[in-house]
């Protein structure tokens, strides 16, 4: 096959890139949100916000501070945007639609980044940088956060304190989230990415017809977009725009960055809990689910044409010859593995198989690696789950990390893994219920079915990408989906620290060889099967629907 | 419990069984009790729901689906009620011994009875009496209710509860005076003071436990009771979710049509079939009963554990506190070496010794005979003109005084080395210098060295040797602790001995650890330590003195034999008063967390089978595409959902023998025990249903009408 040659090389130097790059970025992370020692910016900061960093806060204390600083943040946004006219830097656009306005803020600040507006035709300079951007990093930030205090349940005994909220939100987005960004922006800026304040130029096409170009600080919200796993591009097209991502390399390093922070997180678990070890088991479990279903989405793709390429004749619709059919795909899967949705390509133009993996990857709970935190707190939560149901095998009350998995544990991992799909069915079938709403759906039969699966498994794990096809920009959809991506990010987070609550005031328990390991090749496997059997199985009927129908 | 000993099958299921548990199981239907089973009372619903619609629309794959949804409620609440009928047989056992009893209770105090002949007492039904009640028992009495003997000493036929015929002795103060309610005087005559009232008893709580009345769920089933809740709700839900969606996809494609798809959307029998399928009805359906069968297993081990909670503790123990008497050791010294001085020849130290000994009855001496026996061959001698030296206080050595044919008396004897110097001396001897030496060596060794002498005549009494007592570690004990590290548990031994006596016996028994000279106090300290580490301690006990530890750790197995303070301690009593029982509780413990786990494993992997059965004959229909996923080759749509059906109902009866059994328990690591179970149970649970799914569904196709 030697289209697939060139993603070889592709996927072969993204690899060995994470491989040199997660190690020392998971370690600085450690370093930065362990640190005793308050700096100075950090402590004005503090002031600033009114808060006490030494004062530690209860899974309760803490999760207020996430839905009260989120909340906050949607309010601010969709003020933003609803005032946008009367604020400078308006690029002439006016008040944002109230519908879109509510899907927009949620969706940034749940880290979706799902748009059903185009971004350089609705949303001027201000709302842009001060409003988009900012969340983009804020969100990111709340998502890591979270994760910390669920690995701090493993790692503290017999204690209600779970860390300070603000001082996290902080330490992240000052040490880690904008220094990488900064440099991942001049990387692009050197690869041809665009950052100005310009007004949008007209021009003579090539067709001699005028095009609109549109300038803006394209190339800083290009690295937090992905380095956040936010994925709300600048432009409409995202990252298939050229200025957005302009060549075959700066594609490589959009996807390295998408793929970074959750591939790093294993490495600051396994620290925090003082046991590297346990880190590369769920690192190995991420990776070995992530090279799976890339090489499926890879393959489906280059040996097949989806329902829309084949209409329209030829194997490249919807892809940029920039980049290609297999590096597509690669670009494709990292951003639906992790909760990113940016995209270089339509995903509605993929194979049925191809496209059904994409729904696939996000169904599973986008945990392989996942969004930035939320990747990580997710594994934990299946492998609390896989350690309860395969632990009872070997004769013991269950454990993890010294932590006996009891009733309440289970309770709350159990209700974490029964929101999301239960978000998803719910809204998806009264969704489809509604006769007024098939008008959206462009496309007849199962493809018009995957469509909207598509766009509801990417709202509820609050991915973004959308498989273009769906006419997302009505009233029903807005709402409802703005809904999917509300509970399906806040409801979960809100389970993971109940969760980390109760495991850190259980003491720890010691381990025998008698205890259930899980660090062996055997956990990796177990967690990598429940995954797959426990939470996939679930979709299957509505993917068999979609997907399934159409590529059989 | 050697490394091959494994927890024994509790006896092959009888078609009796089943048969006696029907009426019970169908009174188990009712959904008020069955909702705190939500997985198999989501089946009821879906059953009664399926009833509904094969009335009104009846076609014979309606009524087919329906009788089956019915017939896996019914098979789940059979396992149940064979679980509990093999309890309640025991029961209805040990109630037959019980019969009204009357109470001879005396009107006076303690100090105001003088003997049974004459005492003041009144006839009272044994349901009258109170706590503090003194109660008269003499010889053939039933003994009306639990108590501790104040005043006598007895034996007692404790067959009822025990199974044991051999009689006890009960007697006033010490740690034998407890007497259990229903058990029978057989000689002599004891004044009980009543401990617990009647109802309240001894007998009363075993009978309600074996009957599984008080039986509450342990914690590791609540859990696994709401991960199964959380699955069959998603299930559920993506049950549901496929109605509009199919209406969608039906539209589509209105023309064709097939009796488990219409205009209307997936039919509520099919829909209902879908959701039973997927839904862990396997495990929801032996759940019960695998908890019911594993406290049944500790009965038919003469263990009662007063509370579910402590069996599955049991499996989680950390340390085992053993003490070392009884337990570890046989509890008497034993002979091991003659030690013979220069000059004395083995054989002859071993007749002098043999002699010594021969009107010894202790364990001690009988054991010395015994040793002579095996290991030089020495027999007895003749019995004429032997006179026994009975051991005494005062002298503090024993053995015979033999007058030979020509009146020459010699003197044979053996005792502590104190006391055998003086006897040398006194027999004008001296003692050979080396003697101390060798005593000093087996004290060290954590032996009893005994000296024997011999004095001929007029002779001067000379020392032969010195004959090594040690306190032998019982058979298979060192492979038993290897298994129990292997296993991850630490053994601890407790014993009242000095340090280097302890550690001699630790060395050679293979223990972890030991506390030596250990008072009650300090096996607490030691129980409270381990667990401030997070660690749940198991430990024996029978005496009073051992109840603050019995009820401080995490599983306290009282002896029978015990007084009642410990065993009200406890949370687990062996009838059979065996400590070493103990290990077998804890394998029992495992063996029932490993069973819940696997029919978890072989539940869900069943599943994956069961999708490639329904999903194509479902939507194939309108995707003629998804008949790709009908790898078995079913023969039609109504088929092949009548086959998952039946599968997943007949699996349910199939697993009834292992879920009352429990799954193999061999001691092993953790590592080794999942790779086992997970290729049994995991792997065997995704392809015996795809086997068996297809070999129903050749037999299902036979039924003539089947198909629309």
């Amino acid at each position: 096959m030697a289209a697939g040659l060139p993603t070889l090389g592709f996927v072969a130097i993204l690899i060995a890139a994470l491989v040199l790059a997660c190690r020392p970025l998971g370690d600085h992370i450690h370093r930065v949100t362990t640190r005793e020692r308050h700096l100075a910016v950090e402590r004005g900061l503090y002031r600033l916000i009114g808060v006490r960093p030494d004062t530690e806060q209860t899974w309760a204390g803490y999760a207020r501070s996430v839905l009260a600083f989120s909340a906050v943040g949607v309010v601010a946004l969709f003020g933003l945007q609803r005032l946008q006219h009367l604020l400078p830097g308006d690029k002439g656009f006016d008040a944002v639609d109230p519908a879109v306005a509510w899907n927009t803020a949620v969706s940034f600040v749940t880290n979706t980044n799902w748009q059903s507006y185009s971004g350089e035709s609705t949303m001027g300079h201000l709302v842009q940088t001060a409003g988009l951007a900012v969340q983009n990093f804020l969100s990111a930030a709340v998502g890591i956060a979270v994760a910390l205090v669920l690995v701090r349940g493993f790692a503290r005994r017999t204690t209600d304190r779970l860390g300070n909220f603000w001082v996290d939100v902080t330490r992240v987005t000052l040490w880690v989230l904008l220094p990488l960004s900064v440099i991942g922006a001049i990387v692009l800026i050197a690869g041809g990415a665009v950052q100005n304040l310009t007004d949008t130029v007209t021009a003579a096409g090539v067709t001699g017809d005028p095009q609109q170009i549109t300038g803006g600080a394209v190339a800083s919200q290009e690295a937090i977009k992905n380095l956040g796993t936010n994925g709300g591009g600048y432009h409409n097209v995202n990252s298939a725009h050229p200025f957005e991502n302009p060549t075959n390399w700066t594609n490589l390093v959009q996807v390295l960055l998408i793929l970074m922070i959750p591939f790093s997180m294993p490495r600051v678990f396994g620290r925090m809990v003082g046991n590297p070890a346990q880190g590369r088991a769920i690192l190995a479990v991420m990776a070995g689910l992530a090279l799976l279903s890339t090489t499926a989405v890879v393959l489906l793709e280059l040996a097949g044409p989806g329902t829309v390429p084949t209409a329209l004749g030829s194997s490249m619709e919807g892809r940029d010859v920039r980049f290609g059919v297999g590096d597509s795909a690669v670009f494709a899967a990292a951003t639906t593995l992790t909760s990113t949705g940016s995209v270089n390509s339509f995903h509605d133009s993929y194979s049925a198989g191809g496209g059904g993996m994409l729904i696939l990857n996000m169904a599973v709970g986008e945990v392989a690696p996942g969004g930035v935190g939320s990747g990580l707190y997710g594994m934990l939560v299946l492998a609390v789950i896989t350690v309860f149901v395969a632990g009872l095998m070997v004769g013991r009350t269950p454990e993890y990390l010294g932590k006996k998995i009891g009733a309440r544990q289970i309770k709350l991992a159990s209700l974490y893994f029964l929101t999301t799909p239960a978000i998803l069915l719910l809204a998806l079938a009264t969704t489809i219920a509604v006769p007024g709403n098939h008008a959206a759906i462009q496309e007849s039969g199962p493809h018009g079915w995957s469509e909207l699966l598509y766009a509801f498994t990417s709202a509820s794990n609050n991915n973004g990408s959308a498989f273009a096809g769906l006419g997302a920009d009505t009233p029903w959809l807005n709402t409802v989906l703005g809904i999917c991506m509300l509970l399906g990010r806040f409801l979960p987070m809100i389970l993971v620290l109940a969760l980390a609550g109760s495991l850190a005031t259980a003491r720890s328990v010691p381990a025998t060889s008698g205890t259930f390991p899980t660090t062996t090749p055997l956990f990796v496997g177990m967690v990598g099967a429940v995954t797959i059997v426990l939470v996939a199985l679930t979709f299957l009927p509505v993917l068999a629907l979609g997907p399934l129908a159409e590529a059989l | 419990m050697s490394p091959s000993t494994t927890v024994a099958a509790s006896g092959v299921l009888d078609p009796r069984q089943w048969r006696d548990a029907a009426p019970s199981a169908f009174r188990k239907l009712n959904p008020l009790s069955l909702w705190r089973n939500p997985v198999m009372f989501i089946v009821e619903l879906g059953a009664a729901f399926t009833t509904v619609l094969a009335v009104a629309d009846p076609s014979v794959f309606a009524w087919v689906i329906t009788v089956w949804l019915w017939l896996t409620v019914g098979f789940a609440a059979l396992a149940e009620a064979i679980a509990e009928g093999r309890g309640k047989a025991q029961a209805a056992g040990l109630r037959r011994t019980r019969t009204e009893t009357t109470a001879h209770r005396l009107t006076t105090d303690a100090a105001g009875f003088t003997g049974p002949d004459g005492a003041p007492v009144e006839e009272v039904p044994a349901t009258a009496l109170r706590n503090g009640d003194l109660v008269l028992v003499e010889a053939g009495q039933v003994i009306p209710a639990d108590g501790d003997v104040v005043i006598g000493i007895a034996s007692v036929d404790e067959s009822a509860i025990t199974g044991e015929s051999a009689p006890v002795i009960r007697e006033s103060g010490g740690d034998r005076s407890a007497v259990t309610g229903g058990t029978r005087v057989l000689s002599d005559w004891v004044v009980v003071e009543v401990t617990a009232e009647s109802g309240k008893g001894f007998m009363d709580r075993m009978i309600a436990l074996v009957e599984g009345a008080s039986r509450q769920r342990t914690p590791n089933e609540i859990a696994l009771n709401i991960l199964l809740a959380a699955m069959t709700i998603v299930f559920l839900l993506a049950v549901v979710t496929i109605q509009p969606a199919a209406i969608y996809a039906k539209a589509a494609s209105p023309a064709l049509d097939n009796g488990v798809l219409d205009a209307g959307g997936v039919t509520g029998i099919v829909l209902v079939s879908l959701l039973v399928c997927l839904i862990p009805t396997t495990i929801g359906a032996l759940l019960s009963a695998i908890g019911i069968a594993g406290m049944d297993r500790l009965v038919q081990r003469n263990v009662l554990a007063m509370s579910g909670r402590a069996v599955e503790a049991a499996g989680d123990v950390d340390t085992l506190l053993l003490d070392k008497t009884g337990t570890v050791t046989h509890g008497n010294r034993r002979a091991s070496a003659f030690l013979p001085l220069p000059g004395v020849a083995g054989r002859e130290l071993a007749e002098a010794a043999l002699s010594a000994s021969l009107a010894d009855e202790t364990p001690e001496g009988r054991s010395i005979v015994d040793f002579a026996r095996e290991a030089y061959g020495v027999v007895p001698p003749e019995s004429s003109g032997v006179t026994p030296v009975p051991f005494t206080a005062q002298s503090r050595m024993s053995g015979v005084d033999v007058v030979s044919p020509d009146g020459v008396t010699t003197g044979v004897r053996k005792g502590a080395a104190a006391a055998m110097t003086a006897w040398t001396a006194a027999g004008g001897g001296d003692v050979d210098p080396r003697v101390p030496e060798l005593v000093g060596r087996i004290s060290d060794e954590g032996g009893t060295p005994l000296l024997v002498a011999v004095c001929t005549g007029d002779e001067p009494a000379r020392v032969l040797g010195v004959v090594h007592l040690k306190d032998v570690v019982k058979d298979g004990m060192t492979e038993r602790f290897d298994t129990l590290r292997a296993m991850g548990i630490r053994t601890v031994m407790v014993t009242g001995d000095n340090p280097r006596t302890a550690a001699a016996i630790a060395a050679e028994a293979g223990v972890d650890d030991f506390i030596a000279e250990a008072t009650p106090e300090d096996k607490l300290e030691l129980i409270r330590a381990e667990q401030r580490r997070g660690r749940l301690v198991a430990m024996t006990g029978d005496g009073t003195n051992d109840a603050p530890a019995l009820a401080q750790a995490d599983v306290g197995l009282a002896m029978n034999t015990g007084t009642s303070a410990a065993k009200e301690a406890g949370n687990m009593v062996d009838l059979d008063s065996d400590p070493t029982k103990l290990i077998e509780i804890v394998a029992i413990g495992k063996q029932l967390l490993m069973t819940r786990g696997a029919l978890t494993t072989f539940s869900i992997a069943n599943d994956i089978a069961k999708y490639f059965a329904i999903i194509p004959a479902i939507f194939a229909v309108v995707h003629p595409g998804l008949d790709a996923l009908n790898i078995m080759r079913l023969s039609s749509p109504e088929s092949a959902i009548i086959s998952a059906v039946v599968f997943n109902a007949l699996i349910i009866i199939a697993l009834v023998p292992l879920a009352l059994r429990g799954v193999r328990y061999r001691p092993a690591t953790a590592v080794s025990m999942l790779r086992r179970n997970l290729f049994v149970y995991g792997l065997g649970g995704v392809v015996a249903p795809f086997l068996g799914i297809k070999a129903i569904d050749l037999l299902v196709s036979l039924i003539p009408g089947i198909t629309s």
